[in-house]
């Protein structure tokens, strides 16, 4: 079986994000830029599974700019096997919509021809949650989304999906679109030895004109703004006052 | 504080970050306190192929070069660790890798990179003869296919941490030799081996935790494969170690220079006197950022020197002017950290002690600022020898 992993370059989750002053959106000109943290998850799972024999290849693919190149490095250094990336942007503030990723990436499938695609819930960057879902409509498979466990048995796989108030099992037919949760693993850090590999591995460049898919937005930002900075607190001398005030705030 | 935009090393930088972040400020502080060796994290470092960087890939290492080796170095200092429990064994590669024989790298190279033997001590320094190496007393006197070695050494680092150490000894008497930095060699000492047979080590206690140490030779027999090139050129030999000694803790510096200025940052900016942060004010904003300009500049004439060293070309003054300029900054940035954390600098668990410590070590060891001052004004300057 291979593994499809879709991966996304965004902002580092170390970075503190600033908006930029025109209100379009996050500021990225000399920001430090890594994988998503729930895409590292998707492609620790890919490695696990063709560690225990249940996949042969491991296949990370990234659409965006062209130094998104970096992130499928970093995904080869970790021990997929090869990397796909599909230029589809020149800005780095340029976010490419979730339909037109699902679409490019129903187009991969087509051609790759893969018996899971891994990708993570969503991308810290615009916590659309959307991709996965949208892929599975446009392939017509299964899906399980959420992931916090994982278990593949023939042609079909066994998903514990982390749902409001507790856990869901369900059963699914394969091939099929996993979306992984925060608990599934802990991804490994790549050693300077494979580092050296990723270099060497082969990775593919595209475009979106390629795939023949359009990838200009249809929603638009209307305004991007920051959280409002938390207000001073208040020292009070006793618990009773504690509580008045909790009640004067409506939070009792 | 953001971090600095992506640069062409940020797969290294990335990867040593994510293993560093699996041991804490916790893990640092409890080493430092029981003054024991960081095992588990020099392990983590060898498993992960960090401590083979520089040996060539025929021989199981990376093939990477000083530059990377540099910041390999830069960011465990950053990461709140402390390089000198392993740099030892990257200043040494190369001088195995560049004068051994081809036999000795075969024999060695292999073990060192998967971890099995470390080579992470250098014997030069002597009590009467610091800078002043080529007056060095220790002497190894060819007998049969042995070579004989008597004599003293002090400041040898991480010797009961490591296998293998590089030894400088007089193989011809200074009174044979036309030029006093001619008769020297240089020796690959089995460390376990030795202290069954003829060298005998005291530990030295010191200010940070550093395993240093006293060593004396009575009559140590080292096998006459052991010597590393040619007999008599051994210090032009060493200076390889030495420029990549000097390089790779001005790597160190700047990554401690970075990790005072981030943790002051923080501080200052969250800490309110009378009302408001104390980093609003610039008589505490102007001390951290004269420090951190100044690492940045450090940076630049330490990745001249790692250049110039991978290239093979002289970097005697660059490593030596890297390290002053390194050591300088990180001693700013560690005093402006400690003074910002007032009493809360001087507590164990802020960790700002523990590093103020270990980078002002870096002013004195390996060389102290006076010789490279003295070394630029005689070498590159031109002036009168004033020693």
């Amino acid at each position: 079986m291979k593994v499809l992993v879709p991966v996304k370059r965004v902002i580092d989750y170390n970075v503190k994000v600033r908006v930029k002053s025109d209100g379009s959106g996050v500021d990225l000109a000399n920001v430090k830029m890594s994988m998503n943290p729930f895409d590292e998850i998707a492609v620790e799972e890919a490695i696990r599974l063709k560690e225990a024999g249940k996949a042969e290849e491991v296949v990370a693919v990234s659409i965006g700019v062209k130094q998104s190149q970096e992130t499928l490095r970093t995904a080869l250094a970790m021990g997929a096997d090869r990397a796909i990336l599909i230029v589809a942007a020149d800005d780095v503030h340029t976010d490419i919509e979730p339909l037109a990723v699902a679409k490019i990436l129903k187009a991969v499938i087509d051609e790759e021809a893969p018996g899971l695609v891994l990708c993570g819930k969503q991308a810290i960057d615009n916590d659309m949650n959307a991709t996965g879902q949208m892929l599975a409509a446009l392939t017509g498979w299964s899906q399980g989304t959420f992931a916090s466990e994982l278990d593949i048995e023939g042609d079909s796989a066994t998903v514990t999906r982390e749902v409001d108030g507790g856990l869901q099992t369900i059963k699914i037919k394969m091939p099929a679109i996993v979306s992984v949760d925060l608990r599934l693993n802990e991804p490994r850090y790549a050693s300077l030895p494979n580092i050296m590999k990723a270099k060497k591995k082969p990775l593919d460049e595209k475009t979106a004109a390629d795939y023949g898919v359009d990838t200009a937005p249809r929603l638009e930002i209307v305004k991007t703004s920051e959280p409002e900075t938390r207000k001073a607190g208040e020292i009070v001398g006793s618990v009773d006052e504690l509580v008045a005030k909790l009640k004067e705030a409506g939070a009792l | 504080m953001q971090d600095h935009e992506n640069d062409e090393f940020q797969d290294i930088r990335d990867a040593v970050r994510a293993l560093c972040a699996e041991f804490p400020d916790e893990y640092h502080r409890k080493i430092d306190e029981e003054r024991t060796y960081p095992e588990a994290f020099v392990d983590a470092l060898t498993r992960a192929g960090w401590m083979a960087a520089l040996i060539p890939e025929e021989y199981g290492g990376s093939g990477l070069g000083l530059t990377e080796a540099a910041v390999i170095m830069e960011e465990i200092n950053r990461a709140g660790g402390n390089s000198g429990a392993c740099h030892g064994q990257m200043y040494n590669m190369n001088t195995l890798v560049r004068h051994g024989s081809e036999e000795q790298r075969r024999r060695i190279l292999p073990r060192l990179a998967s971890g099995e033997l470390r080579l992470q001590s250098m014997g030069v320094t002597e009590p009467t003869t610091g800078t002043d190496t080529t007056q060095l007393k220790t002497t190894a006197v060819k007998k049969g296919d042995k070579y004989v070695v008597n004599g003293q050494k002090v400041w040898i680092s991480r010797v009961q941490h490591s296998d293998l150490m590089i030894l400088l000894a007089r193989t011809t008497p200074l009174s044979e030799v036309k030029k006093k930095s001619e008769g020297l060699s240089i020796f690959l000492v089995d460390i376990k081996e030795a202290l069954q047979s003829g060298m005998t080590m005291r530990p030295i206690p010191n200010m940070v935790n550093h395993e240093t140490n006293e060593l004396f030779f009575d009559n140590l027999e080292i096998p006459e494969e052991n010597l590393i090139g040619e007999e008599g050129k051994g210090f032009k030999y060493i200076l390889t170690g030495l420029n990549a000694e000097r390089t790779l803790i001005a790597a160190e510096c700047i990554g401690d220079g970075y990790w005072f200025t981030d943790r002051v940052v923080k501080y200052v900016s969250e800490r309110n006197v009378f009302g408001r942060a104390i980093g609003q004010n610039q008589g505490v904003q102007f001390p951290i950022a004269e420090a951190y300009i100044e690492i940045e500049a450090a940076n630049l004439m330490c990745r001249k020197a790692s250049r110039l060293y991978d290239a093979g070309q002289p970097c005697g003054a660059e490593a030596n002017m890297a390290k002053y300029l390194a050591a300088k900054a990180s001693w700013e940035a560690a005093n402006s950290c400690l003074q910002f954390h007032g009493g809360f600098g001087f507590a164990c668990e802020y960790d700002v002690e523990r590093k103020f410590r270990e980078t002002r070590l870096y002013q004195v060891a390996p060389i102290s600022t006076n010789l490279i001052l003295s070394y630029v004004a005689e070498h590159v300057l031109d002036l009168p020898r004033s020693f």
